[in-house]
Protein backbone atom coordinates (compact mmCIF):
# COMPACT_ATOMS: atom_id res chain seq x y z
CA UNK A 1 0.00 0.00 0.00
CA UNK A 2 2.70 2.62 -0.96
CA UNK A 3 0.62 3.91 -3.25
CA UNK A 4 -1.77 6.00 -1.22
CA UNK A 5 -1.55 9.82 -2.05
CA UNK A 6 -0.40 12.26 0.85
CA UNK A 7 -2.63 14.38 1.82
CA UNK A 8 -2.68 16.56 4.56
CA UNK A 9 -6.10 18.03 4.11
CA UNK A 10 -7.11 14.11 5.19
CA UNK A 11 -6.58 15.62 9.36
CA UNK A 12 -9.70 17.01 8.89
CA UNK A 13 -11.63 13.73 8.63
CA UNK A 14 -9.66 12.51 11.80
CA UNK A 15 -10.74 16.43 14.33
CA UNK A 16 -13.98 14.52 15.28
CA UNK A 17 -12.24 11.38 16.65
CA UNK A 18 -9.26 13.54 17.81
CA UNK A 19 -11.33 16.01 19.71
CA UNK A 20 -13.09 12.92 21.17
CA UNK A 21 -10.10 11.05 22.21
CA UNK A 22 -8.55 14.15 24.23
CA UNK A 23 -11.64 14.28 25.97
CA UNK A 24 -12.09 10.90 27.08
CA UNK A 25 -8.09 9.93 27.20
CA UNK A 26 -5.68 12.69 27.26
CA UNK A 27 -7.12 14.57 29.43
CA UNK A 28 -7.70 11.67 32.42
CA UNK A 29 -4.51 10.39 31.58
CA UNK A 30 -3.03 14.09 32.54
CA UNK A 31 -5.06 14.06 35.49
CA UNK A 32 -3.42 10.82 36.27
CA UNK A 33 -0.11 11.96 35.78
CA UNK A 34 -0.89 15.24 38.18
CA UNK A 35 -1.42 13.12 40.98
CA UNK A 36 0.93 10.90 41.13
CA UNK A 37 3.70 13.72 41.72
CA UNK A 38 1.83 14.67 44.60
CA UNK A 39 0.72 14.22 47.70
CA UNK A 40 -2.29 15.39 49.31
CA UNK A 41 -3.32 16.72 52.68
CA UNK A 42 -6.93 16.34 52.98
CA UNK A 43 -9.21 17.15 50.36
CA UNK A 44 -7.71 19.33 47.53
CA UNK A 45 -4.71 20.01 49.45
CA UNK A 46 -1.69 18.80 47.51
CA UNK A 47 1.46 19.52 47.25
CA UNK A 48 5.00 18.82 45.38
CA UNK A 49 5.90 15.34 45.70
CA UNK A 50 8.57 14.09 42.44
CA UNK A 51 9.02 10.89 42.04
CA UNK A 52 8.23 9.63 45.61
CA UNK A 53 5.45 7.25 44.79
CA UNK A 54 7.40 6.00 42.16
CA UNK A 55 10.43 4.79 44.21
CA UNK A 56 8.11 2.88 46.32
CA UNK A 57 6.66 1.07 44.39
CA UNK A 58 9.27 0.34 42.68
CA UNK A 59 10.93 -0.72 45.69
CA UNK A 60 9.67 -4.72 46.78
CA UNK A 61 11.43 -4.15 50.04
CA UNK A 62 8.42 -0.92 50.96
CA UNK A 63 5.14 -1.99 51.91
CA UNK A 64 3.32 -0.61 48.74
CA UNK A 65 6.42 -1.86 46.14
CA UNK A 66 5.71 -5.32 47.81
CA UNK A 67 2.25 -5.47 47.37
CA UNK A 68 2.15 -4.38 43.55
CA UNK A 69 5.13 -6.52 42.91
CA UNK A 70 2.75 -9.38 44.41
CA UNK A 71 -0.28 -7.82 42.53
CA UNK A 72 1.67 -8.08 39.45
CA UNK A 73 2.97 -11.34 38.94
CA UNK A 74 -0.24 -12.66 39.80
CA UNK A 75 -1.73 -10.71 36.76
CA UNK A 76 1.01 -12.12 34.93
CA UNK A 77 0.19 -15.96 36.38
CA UNK A 78 -3.46 -15.61 35.23
CA UNK A 79 -2.80 -13.95 31.59
CA UNK A 80 -0.68 -16.98 31.16
CA UNK A 81 -3.04 -19.63 32.86
CA UNK A 82 -5.81 -18.12 30.71
CA UNK A 83 -4.25 -17.76 27.65
CA UNK A 84 -2.40 -21.47 27.78
CA UNK A 85 -6.03 -23.01 28.07
CA UNK A 86 -7.68 -20.73 25.67
CA UNK A 87 -5.98 -20.35 22.22
CA UNK A 88 -5.49 -24.24 21.87
CA UNK A 89 -9.37 -24.65 22.71
CA UNK A 90 -10.47 -22.45 20.88
CA UNK A 91 -8.11 -23.47 17.82
CA UNK A 92 -9.95 -26.59 18.55
CA UNK A 93 -13.52 -25.55 18.49
CA UNK A 94 -13.30 -23.28 15.50
CA UNK A 95 -12.09 -26.63 13.69
CA UNK A 96 -15.35 -28.05 14.82
CA UNK A 97 -18.18 -25.51 13.68
CA UNK A 98 -19.49 -25.82 10.29
CA UNK A 99 -18.45 -24.26 7.19
CA UNK A 100 -21.98 -24.21 5.45
CA UNK A 101 -25.60 -25.02 6.28
CA UNK A 102 -28.41 -24.13 8.91
CA UNK A 103 -26.00 -25.08 11.90
CA UNK A 104 -23.81 -22.10 11.43
CA UNK A 105 -25.73 -19.44 12.36
CA UNK A 106 -26.96 -21.03 15.77
CA UNK A 107 -23.38 -22.50 16.56
CA UNK A 108 -22.01 -19.03 15.90
CA UNK A 109 -24.89 -17.00 18.31
CA UNK A 110 -24.79 -19.84 20.86
CA UNK A 111 -20.80 -19.60 21.08
CA UNK A 112 -21.04 -15.72 20.76
CA UNK A 113 -23.66 -15.04 23.66
CA UNK A 114 -21.32 -15.28 27.08
CA UNK A 115 -19.37 -12.11 25.70
CA UNK A 116 -23.08 -10.16 25.48
CA UNK A 117 -23.41 -10.92 29.09
CA UNK A 118 -22.53 -7.60 31.36
CA UNK A 119 -19.19 -8.86 33.31
CA UNK A 120 -20.93 -8.17 36.58
CA UNK A 121 -23.70 -10.52 35.87
CA UNK A 122 -21.29 -13.14 35.01
CA UNK A 123 -19.23 -12.86 37.69
CA UNK A 124 -23.33 -12.89 39.56
CA UNK A 125 -24.11 -16.21 37.45
CA UNK A 126 -20.49 -17.81 38.77
CA UNK A 127 -21.09 -16.94 42.09
CA UNK A 128 -24.34 -18.79 42.06
CA UNK A 129 -23.28 -21.32 39.56
CA UNK A 130 -20.08 -22.48 42.11
CA UNK A 131 -22.05 -22.39 45.18
CA UNK A 132 -22.03 -25.77 46.69
CA UNK A 133 -25.81 -25.29 48.27
CA UNK A 134 -27.32 -24.03 45.04
CA UNK A 135 -24.67 -24.26 41.95
CA UNK A 136 -24.14 -26.57 39.84
CA UNK A 137 -20.27 -26.54 39.57
CA UNK A 138 -19.84 -26.27 43.04
CA UNK A 139 -22.08 -29.10 44.04
CA UNK A 140 -20.72 -31.20 41.33
CA UNK A 141 -17.49 -30.78 42.94
CA UNK A 142 -17.57 -31.11 45.90
CA UNK A 143 -20.24 -34.37 45.41
CA UNK A 144 -17.29 -35.98 43.22
CA UNK A 145 -15.14 -35.30 46.78
CA UNK A 146 -12.99 -32.25 45.89
CA UNK A 147 -11.95 -30.18 48.55
CA UNK A 148 -13.97 -27.10 46.58
CA UNK A 149 -14.85 -23.85 47.99
CA UNK A 150 -14.58 -20.59 45.90
CA UNK A 151 -14.33 -18.30 49.52
CA UNK A 152 -12.05 -20.52 52.01
CA UNK A 153 -9.48 -21.71 49.57
CA UNK A 154 -7.33 -20.23 47.28
CA UNK A 155 -6.35 -22.86 44.80
CA UNK A 156 -10.47 -23.42 44.20
CA UNK A 157 -10.39 -19.48 43.85
CA UNK A 158 -7.84 -19.51 41.36
CA UNK A 159 -9.14 -22.29 38.74
CA UNK A 160 -12.59 -20.80 39.43
CA UNK A 161 -11.28 -17.50 38.04
CA UNK A 162 -9.53 -19.34 35.18
CA UNK A 163 -12.38 -21.21 34.08
CA UNK A 164 -15.13 -18.24 34.59
CA UNK A 165 -12.11 -16.17 31.99
CA UNK A 166 -12.16 -19.29 29.65
CA UNK A 167 -16.18 -19.87 29.45
CA UNK A 168 -15.82 -16.17 28.80
CA UNK A 169 -13.63 -15.25 26.37
CA UNK A 170 -13.03 -18.40 24.50
CA UNK A 171 -15.78 -17.56 22.17
CA UNK A 172 -13.28 -14.44 21.30
CA UNK A 173 -10.56 -17.19 19.98
CA UNK A 174 -12.93 -19.12 18.31
CA UNK A 175 -14.60 -16.71 16.28
CA UNK A 176 -11.07 -15.37 14.97
CA UNK A 177 -10.23 -18.27 14.19
CA UNK A 178 -13.29 -19.46 12.39
CA UNK A 179 -13.01 -15.91 10.41
CA UNK A 180 -9.36 -16.95 9.46
CA UNK A 181 -10.30 -20.91 8.59
CA UNK A 182 -12.57 -19.31 6.57
CA UNK A 183 -10.47 -17.67 4.49
CA UNK A 184 -8.79 -20.44 3.25
CA UNK A 185 -10.15 -21.30 -0.29
CA UNK A 186 -10.96 -24.77 -0.68
CA UNK A 187 -8.18 -25.41 -3.64
CA UNK A 188 -5.62 -26.04 -0.71
CA UNK A 189 -8.03 -28.67 1.42
CA UNK A 190 -8.59 -30.55 -2.46
CA UNK A 191 -4.57 -30.11 -2.54
CA UNK A 192 -4.14 -31.66 0.36
CA UNK A 193 -6.77 -34.71 -0.20
CA UNK A 194 -5.14 -35.59 -3.76
CA UNK A 195 -1.53 -35.78 -2.00
CA UNK A 196 -3.34 -37.47 0.66
CA UNK A 197 -2.29 -35.77 3.56
CA UNK A 198 -3.45 -36.77 7.23
CA UNK A 199 -5.71 -34.24 9.50
CA UNK A 200 -2.62 -33.18 11.27
CA UNK A 201 -0.60 -32.44 8.09
CA UNK A 202 -3.36 -30.60 6.79
CA UNK A 203 -3.71 -28.66 10.33
CA UNK A 204 0.31 -27.95 10.66
CA UNK A 205 0.66 -26.94 6.79
CA UNK A 206 -2.44 -25.22 5.71
CA UNK A 207 -4.85 -24.47 8.20
CA UNK A 208 -1.88 -22.98 10.99
CA UNK A 209 -0.17 -20.68 8.74
CA UNK A 210 -2.92 -19.25 7.14
CA UNK A 211 -4.33 -18.46 11.45
CA UNK A 212 -1.35 -16.46 12.08
CA UNK A 213 -2.31 -13.09 11.66
CA UNK A 214 -5.41 -13.82 13.48
CA UNK A 215 -4.21 -15.79 16.28
CA UNK A 216 -1.37 -12.80 16.81
CA UNK A 217 -4.21 -10.69 17.15
CA UNK A 218 -6.38 -12.95 19.78
CA UNK A 219 -3.11 -13.26 21.68
CA UNK A 220 -3.16 -9.31 21.74
CA UNK A 221 -6.74 -9.21 22.62
CA UNK A 222 -6.87 -11.94 25.33
CA UNK A 223 -3.33 -10.85 26.35
CA UNK A 224 -5.02 -7.51 27.58
CA UNK A 225 -8.01 -8.66 28.34
CA UNK A 226 -6.70 -10.72 31.18
CA UNK A 227 -4.59 -8.34 32.17
CA UNK A 228 -6.73 -5.83 33.07
CA UNK A 229 -9.84 -8.09 34.38
CA UNK A 230 -11.47 -6.50 37.44
CA UNK A 231 -15.20 -7.27 37.47
CA UNK A 232 -15.56 -11.19 37.66
CA UNK A 233 -13.15 -11.59 40.50
CA UNK A 234 -14.55 -9.13 42.21
CA UNK A 235 -17.69 -10.25 42.09
CA UNK A 236 -16.58 -13.79 42.49
CA UNK A 237 -14.13 -13.85 45.14
CA UNK A 238 -13.27 -9.76 46.35
CA UNK A 239 -10.02 -10.72 45.61
CA UNK A 240 -9.76 -13.36 48.30
CA UNK A 241 -9.47 -15.60 49.82
CA UNK A 242 -7.06 -13.16 51.72
CA UNK A 243 -5.21 -11.20 48.35
CA UNK A 244 -5.18 -14.96 46.41
CA UNK A 245 -6.97 -13.52 43.53
CA UNK A 246 -6.24 -9.08 44.14
CA UNK A 247 -4.98 -8.87 40.57
CA UNK A 248 -3.53 -5.21 39.79
CA UNK A 249 -6.82 -3.34 38.86
CA UNK A 250 -8.07 -4.76 41.78
CA UNK A 251 -5.56 -3.50 44.15
CA UNK A 252 -5.49 -0.32 42.07
CA UNK A 253 -9.34 0.60 42.59
CA UNK A 254 -8.88 -0.56 46.45
CA UNK A 255 -6.10 1.51 47.22
CA UNK A 256 -7.61 4.52 44.89
CA UNK A 257 -10.57 4.59 46.23
CA UNK A 258 -10.92 2.38 49.18
CA UNK A 259 -8.06 3.86 51.00
CA UNK A 260 -7.91 7.27 49.02
CA UNK A 261 -4.51 7.27 48.61
CA UNK A 262 -4.83 8.49 45.39
CA UNK A 263 -0.65 9.73 45.03
CA UNK A 264 0.08 5.59 45.07
CA UNK A 265 -2.71 4.77 43.10
CA UNK A 266 -1.94 7.21 40.85
CA UNK A 267 1.84 6.75 40.28
CA UNK A 268 0.75 2.72 40.11
CA UNK A 269 -2.08 3.37 37.34
CA UNK A 270 1.19 5.26 35.11
CA UNK A 271 3.37 2.07 35.71
CA UNK A 272 0.54 -0.26 34.84
CA UNK A 273 -0.59 1.58 32.08
CA UNK A 274 3.04 1.39 30.75
CA UNK A 275 3.50 -2.49 30.93
CA UNK A 276 0.30 -2.17 28.80
CA UNK A 277 1.59 0.17 26.12
CA UNK A 278 4.49 -1.60 26.26
CA UNK A 279 2.88 -4.96 25.13
CA UNK A 280 0.78 -3.62 23.09
CA UNK A 281 3.27 -1.54 20.38
CA UNK A 282 5.25 -4.86 20.65
CA UNK A 283 2.48 -6.74 19.52
CA UNK A 284 1.29 -3.57 17.05
CA UNK A 285 5.08 -3.92 15.73
CA UNK A 286 4.30 -7.87 15.29
CA UNK A 287 1.05 -7.51 13.23
CA UNK A 288 2.31 -4.31 11.01
CA UNK A 289 5.29 -6.74 9.81
CA UNK A 290 2.83 -9.96 9.18
CA UNK A 291 0.45 -7.47 7.28
CA UNK A 292 3.54 -6.28 5.16
CA UNK A 293 4.22 -9.63 4.41
CA UNK A 294 1.18 -10.68 3.60
CA UNK A 295 0.96 -7.99 1.02
CA UNK A 296 3.80 -8.66 -0.60
CA UNK B 1 -13.50 -34.21 5.27
CA UNK B 2 -13.52 -37.65 6.24
CA UNK B 3 -15.38 -38.12 8.95
CA UNK B 4 -17.29 -35.29 10.75
CA UNK B 5 -18.84 -37.29 13.44
CA UNK B 6 -16.41 -36.62 16.33
CA UNK B 7 -15.85 -32.85 15.62
CA UNK B 8 -19.64 -32.50 15.59
CA UNK B 9 -19.85 -34.00 18.73
CA UNK B 10 -16.52 -32.22 20.83
CA UNK B 11 -19.14 -28.59 19.08
CA UNK B 12 -21.79 -30.21 20.67
CA UNK B 13 -20.78 -31.15 24.36
CA UNK B 14 -18.40 -27.51 23.85
CA UNK B 15 -21.43 -25.65 23.63
CA UNK B 16 -24.33 -27.53 25.73
CA UNK B 17 -20.99 -27.07 28.36
CA UNK B 18 -20.93 -23.18 27.37
CA UNK B 19 -25.30 -23.21 27.87
CA UNK B 20 -24.65 -24.74 31.24
CA UNK B 21 -24.16 -21.44 33.69
CA UNK B 22 -26.98 -19.56 31.62
CA UNK B 23 -29.18 -22.29 31.86
CA UNK B 24 -28.31 -22.72 35.59
CA UNK B 25 -28.97 -19.43 36.09
CA UNK B 26 -32.79 -19.56 34.20
CA UNK B 27 -33.58 -22.22 35.88
CA UNK B 28 -32.94 -20.37 39.75
CA UNK B 29 -34.81 -17.44 38.02
CA UNK B 30 -38.02 -19.29 37.65
CA UNK B 31 -37.69 -21.31 41.18
CA UNK B 32 -39.10 -19.03 44.55
CA UNK B 33 -35.94 -18.79 46.85
CA UNK B 34 -37.79 -21.55 49.20
CA UNK B 35 -37.62 -23.89 46.46
CA UNK B 36 -33.77 -22.51 45.87
CA UNK B 37 -33.24 -23.46 49.41
CA UNK B 38 -34.63 -26.55 49.60
CA UNK B 39 -32.38 -28.58 47.47
CA UNK B 40 -30.53 -28.95 44.15
CA UNK B 41 -33.41 -29.29 41.38
CA UNK B 42 -32.11 -29.80 37.40
CA UNK B 43 -34.87 -28.40 36.38
CA UNK B 44 -37.58 -26.34 37.98
CA UNK B 45 -40.34 -28.47 39.36
CA UNK B 46 -42.95 -25.52 40.03
CA UNK B 47 -41.67 -23.29 37.58
CA UNK B 48 -43.07 -19.56 38.19
CA UNK B 49 -42.72 -16.08 36.24
CA UNK B 50 -42.88 -13.95 39.94
CA UNK B 51 -39.76 -12.59 40.33
CA UNK B 52 -39.94 -11.73 36.31
CA UNK B 53 -43.08 -9.55 37.14
CA UNK B 54 -41.52 -8.25 40.43
CA UNK B 55 -38.44 -6.65 37.96
CA UNK B 56 -40.96 -5.35 35.43
CA UNK B 57 -43.35 -3.66 38.20
CA UNK B 58 -40.65 -1.94 39.77
CA UNK B 59 -40.31 1.69 38.18
CA UNK B 60 -36.56 1.42 39.69
CA UNK B 61 -35.67 -1.96 37.48
CA UNK B 62 -37.63 -0.84 34.48
CA UNK B 63 -35.57 2.24 34.65
CA UNK B 64 -32.38 1.61 34.87
CA UNK B 65 -33.33 -0.80 32.03
CA UNK B 66 -33.87 2.24 30.11
CA UNK B 67 -30.98 3.78 31.07
CA UNK B 68 -28.45 0.95 29.91
CA UNK B 69 -30.03 1.14 26.53
CA UNK B 70 -30.09 4.62 26.01
CA UNK B 71 -25.89 5.31 26.80
CA UNK B 72 -25.22 2.06 25.10
CA UNK B 73 -27.32 3.52 21.84
CA UNK B 74 -25.79 7.15 22.47
CA UNK B 75 -22.43 5.84 22.82
CA UNK B 76 -23.25 3.58 19.60
CA UNK B 77 -24.04 6.30 17.19
CA UNK B 78 -21.46 8.63 18.40
CA UNK B 79 -18.80 6.19 18.27
CA UNK B 80 -19.76 5.14 14.44
CA UNK B 81 -20.59 8.96 12.99
CA UNK B 82 -17.05 10.10 14.35
CA UNK B 83 -14.80 7.02 13.22
CA UNK B 84 -15.96 6.78 9.40
CA UNK B 85 -14.25 9.93 7.86
CA UNK B 86 -11.58 8.68 10.53
CA UNK B 87 -11.20 5.32 9.23
CA UNK B 88 -11.44 6.50 5.50
CA UNK B 89 -8.80 9.23 6.18
CA UNK B 90 -6.58 6.53 7.39
CA UNK B 91 -7.36 3.72 4.86
CA UNK B 92 -7.33 6.31 1.76
CA UNK B 93 -4.65 9.31 2.54
CA UNK B 94 -1.06 9.41 3.93
CA UNK B 95 -0.50 12.24 6.23
CA UNK B 96 1.88 13.74 8.33
CA UNK B 97 1.87 11.49 11.66
CA UNK B 98 -0.76 8.83 10.34
CA UNK B 99 1.14 5.79 11.58
CA UNK B 100 1.78 7.05 15.66
CA UNK B 101 -1.91 8.66 15.32
CA UNK B 102 -3.08 4.93 14.30
CA UNK B 103 -0.82 3.65 17.15
CA UNK B 104 -2.18 5.88 19.42
CA UNK B 105 -5.79 5.19 18.97
CA UNK B 106 -4.71 1.47 18.90
CA UNK B 107 -3.44 1.74 22.56
CA UNK B 108 -6.85 3.43 24.42
CA UNK B 109 -8.61 0.35 23.30
CA UNK B 110 -6.44 -1.57 25.32
CA UNK B 111 -6.58 1.24 28.11
CA UNK B 112 -7.53 -0.17 31.22
CA UNK B 113 -10.88 1.14 32.68
CA UNK B 114 -9.42 0.91 36.46
CA UNK B 115 -6.88 3.92 35.52
CA UNK B 116 -9.65 5.60 34.24
CA UNK B 117 -12.13 5.45 36.86
CA UNK B 118 -11.09 7.96 39.43
CA UNK B 119 -10.03 10.68 36.77
CA UNK B 120 -13.08 10.25 35.11
CA UNK B 121 -15.53 10.57 38.01
CA UNK B 122 -13.56 13.80 38.53
CA UNK B 123 -13.93 15.33 35.18
CA UNK B 124 -17.39 14.24 34.62
CA UNK B 125 -18.22 15.95 38.40
CA UNK B 126 -15.86 19.04 37.04
CA UNK B 127 -18.40 19.71 33.66
CA UNK B 128 -21.52 18.48 35.61
CA UNK B 129 -22.19 15.77 33.36
CA UNK B 130 -21.75 13.19 36.43
CA UNK B 131 -24.93 10.56 36.93
CA UNK B 132 -26.54 11.26 33.46
CA UNK B 133 -26.19 8.68 30.51
CA UNK B 134 -23.91 11.19 28.68
CA UNK B 135 -21.17 10.58 31.22
CA UNK B 136 -21.34 7.21 30.63
CA UNK B 137 -21.36 7.59 26.55
CA UNK B 138 -18.82 9.67 26.57
CA UNK B 139 -16.47 7.83 29.03
CA UNK B 140 -17.11 4.75 26.71
CA UNK B 141 -15.97 6.51 23.87
CA UNK B 142 -12.35 5.53 25.71
CA UNK B 143 -12.30 2.44 23.89
CA UNK B 144 -15.29 2.16 21.57
CA UNK B 145 -13.95 4.98 18.98
CA UNK B 146 -10.75 3.58 18.83
CA UNK B 147 -12.15 -0.04 17.93
CA UNK B 148 -14.92 1.65 15.77
CA UNK B 149 -12.01 3.44 13.43
CA UNK B 150 -9.82 -0.05 13.56
CA UNK B 151 -12.93 -2.62 12.03
CA UNK B 152 -14.46 0.44 9.52
CA UNK B 153 -10.59 0.75 8.28
CA UNK B 154 -10.84 -2.73 7.13
CA UNK B 155 -14.36 -2.49 5.98
CA UNK B 156 -13.29 0.50 3.95
CA UNK B 157 -10.11 -1.47 2.66
CA UNK B 158 -12.29 -3.28 1.33
CA UNK B 159 -13.93 -1.01 -1.32
CA UNK B 160 -11.44 -0.78 -4.08
CA UNK B 161 -10.16 2.78 -4.49
CA UNK B 162 -11.25 3.19 -8.46
CA UNK B 163 -14.55 3.79 -7.13
CA UNK B 164 -13.87 7.18 -5.38
CA UNK B 165 -12.19 7.99 -8.70
CA UNK B 166 -15.04 7.21 -10.92
CA UNK B 167 -17.26 8.82 -8.73
CA UNK B 168 -15.04 11.77 -8.66
CA UNK B 169 -14.56 11.86 -12.60
CA UNK B 170 -18.62 11.99 -12.77
CA UNK B 171 -18.84 14.67 -10.71
CA UNK B 172 -20.35 13.76 -7.76
CA UNK B 173 -19.02 16.33 -4.77
CA UNK B 174 -17.39 14.40 -1.64
CA UNK B 175 -20.00 14.56 0.95
CA UNK B 176 -22.00 13.48 -1.57
CA UNK B 177 -20.20 10.75 -3.02
CA UNK B 178 -19.33 9.85 1.06
CA UNK B 179 -22.72 9.96 1.80
CA UNK B 180 -25.03 8.42 -0.92
CA UNK B 181 -22.49 5.89 -2.85
CA UNK B 182 -19.72 4.71 -0.39
CA UNK B 183 -22.00 4.36 2.79
CA UNK B 184 -24.22 1.85 1.22
CA UNK B 185 -21.04 0.20 -0.10
CA UNK B 186 -19.91 -0.58 3.86
CA UNK B 187 -23.32 -1.11 5.28
CA UNK B 188 -22.49 -4.62 6.11
CA UNK B 189 -19.36 -3.10 8.13
CA UNK B 190 -21.28 -0.45 9.68
CA UNK B 191 -23.64 -2.74 11.20
CA UNK B 192 -20.83 -5.25 12.47
CA UNK B 193 -19.33 -1.98 13.51
CA UNK B 194 -22.27 -0.96 15.64
CA UNK B 195 -23.06 -4.22 17.18
CA UNK B 196 -19.22 -4.12 18.47
CA UNK B 197 -19.81 -1.17 19.71
CA UNK B 198 -22.78 -2.09 21.86
CA UNK B 199 -21.27 -5.34 23.34
CA UNK B 200 -18.29 -3.32 24.48
CA UNK B 201 -20.33 -0.87 26.08
CA UNK B 202 -23.66 -3.11 27.55
CA UNK B 203 -20.78 -5.37 29.22
CA UNK B 204 -18.94 -2.16 30.55
CA UNK B 205 -19.40 -2.38 34.17
CA UNK B 206 -16.95 -0.64 36.12
CA UNK B 207 -16.96 3.56 34.87
CA UNK B 208 -20.89 2.88 34.23
CA UNK B 209 -21.33 2.46 37.56
CA UNK B 210 -18.15 4.51 38.87
CA UNK B 211 -19.95 7.70 36.72
CA UNK B 212 -23.92 7.19 38.42
CA UNK B 213 -24.82 7.50 41.54
CA UNK B 214 -28.84 7.19 41.41
CA UNK B 215 -30.61 8.91 38.28
CA UNK B 216 -28.46 7.23 35.59
CA UNK B 217 -27.59 3.75 37.78
CA UNK B 218 -27.00 0.78 35.11
CA UNK B 219 -29.52 -1.79 35.38
CA UNK B 220 -26.62 -4.72 35.97
CA UNK B 221 -25.58 -1.66 39.11
CA UNK B 222 -28.77 -1.70 40.30
CA UNK B 223 -28.58 -5.46 40.70
CA UNK B 224 -25.37 -5.79 42.28
CA UNK B 225 -26.69 -3.31 45.03
CA UNK B 226 -30.11 -5.05 45.06
CA UNK B 227 -28.20 -7.87 46.64
CA UNK B 228 -26.33 -5.94 49.17
CA UNK B 229 -29.98 -4.63 50.71
CA UNK B 230 -32.27 -7.40 50.54
CA UNK B 231 -29.71 -9.79 51.91
CA UNK B 232 -29.18 -12.66 49.16
CA UNK B 233 -32.43 -12.64 47.00
CA UNK B 234 -30.79 -15.39 44.35
CA UNK B 235 -33.87 -15.77 42.23
CA UNK B 236 -34.54 -12.02 41.74
CA UNK B 237 -30.69 -11.90 41.30
CA UNK B 238 -31.17 -14.37 38.67
CA UNK B 239 -33.71 -13.21 37.05
CA UNK B 240 -32.11 -9.95 36.94
CA UNK B 241 -29.67 -11.89 35.44
CA UNK B 242 -31.58 -13.51 32.26
CA UNK B 243 -33.00 -10.23 31.66
CA UNK B 244 -29.40 -8.43 31.05
CA UNK B 245 -28.76 -10.97 28.43
CA UNK B 246 -31.96 -10.55 26.04
CA UNK B 247 -30.59 -7.53 24.79
CA UNK B 248 -27.27 -9.09 23.30
CA UNK B 249 -29.16 -12.41 22.43
CA UNK B 250 -31.43 -10.02 20.21
CA UNK B 251 -28.54 -8.12 18.78
CA UNK B 252 -26.31 -10.72 17.60
CA UNK B 253 -29.37 -12.89 15.72
CA UNK B 254 -29.55 -10.07 13.35
CA UNK B 255 -25.46 -9.92 12.66
CA UNK B 256 -24.96 -13.43 13.08
CA UNK B 257 -24.26 -13.55 9.38
CA UNK B 258 -21.89 -11.10 8.94
CA UNK B 259 -19.88 -12.02 12.54
CA UNK B 260 -17.52 -14.08 10.99
CA UNK B 261 -16.95 -11.74 8.10
CA UNK B 262 -16.46 -8.90 10.20
CA UNK B 263 -14.08 -10.85 12.34
CA UNK B 264 -11.95 -11.86 9.43
CA UNK B 265 -12.21 -8.26 7.58
CA UNK B 266 -12.41 -5.74 10.60
CA UNK B 267 -9.51 -7.72 12.72
CA UNK B 268 -11.54 -7.20 15.76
Amino acid sequence: MMDKPWNNKAWFFILPVLALVLFSSVLPVMTVVNYSLQDSMGVNNFFWNGDAWFRDLLDPSTEIGARFADALLRTFAFSFAALAVEIPLGIAVALCLPRRGWAVGISLVVTALPMLIPWNVVGTMWQIFARQDIGLFGAALTGIGLPYNVTQDSVSAWVTIVVIDVWHWTPLVILLSYAGLRAIPDAYYQAARIDGASRWAVFVNIELPKLRKVLVIAVLLRFMQTFMIYTEPVVVTGGGPGSATTFLSIDLVKIAIGQVDVGSAAAMSLVYYIIILTACWIFFTIMTQLERRGDS
Amino acid sequence: MRSTIAPRISLIIYLLALMLPVYWLINLSLRTNADIMSGMALWPHHPTLEKYRAIFADPTWVHAFGVSLSYVAINTVISVSVALPAAYAFNRYRFVGDKHLFFWLFTNLMAPSAVFALPFFNLFYAVGLFDTVWAVALAHCLFNVPLAVWILEGFVGGVPREIDETAAIDGYSFPRFFLRLFLPLIANGIGVTAFFCFMFSWVEQLLATTLTSSNALPFAAVMTRSYSASGMDWSLLAAAGVLTMVPGAVVIWFVRNHIAKGFALGRV
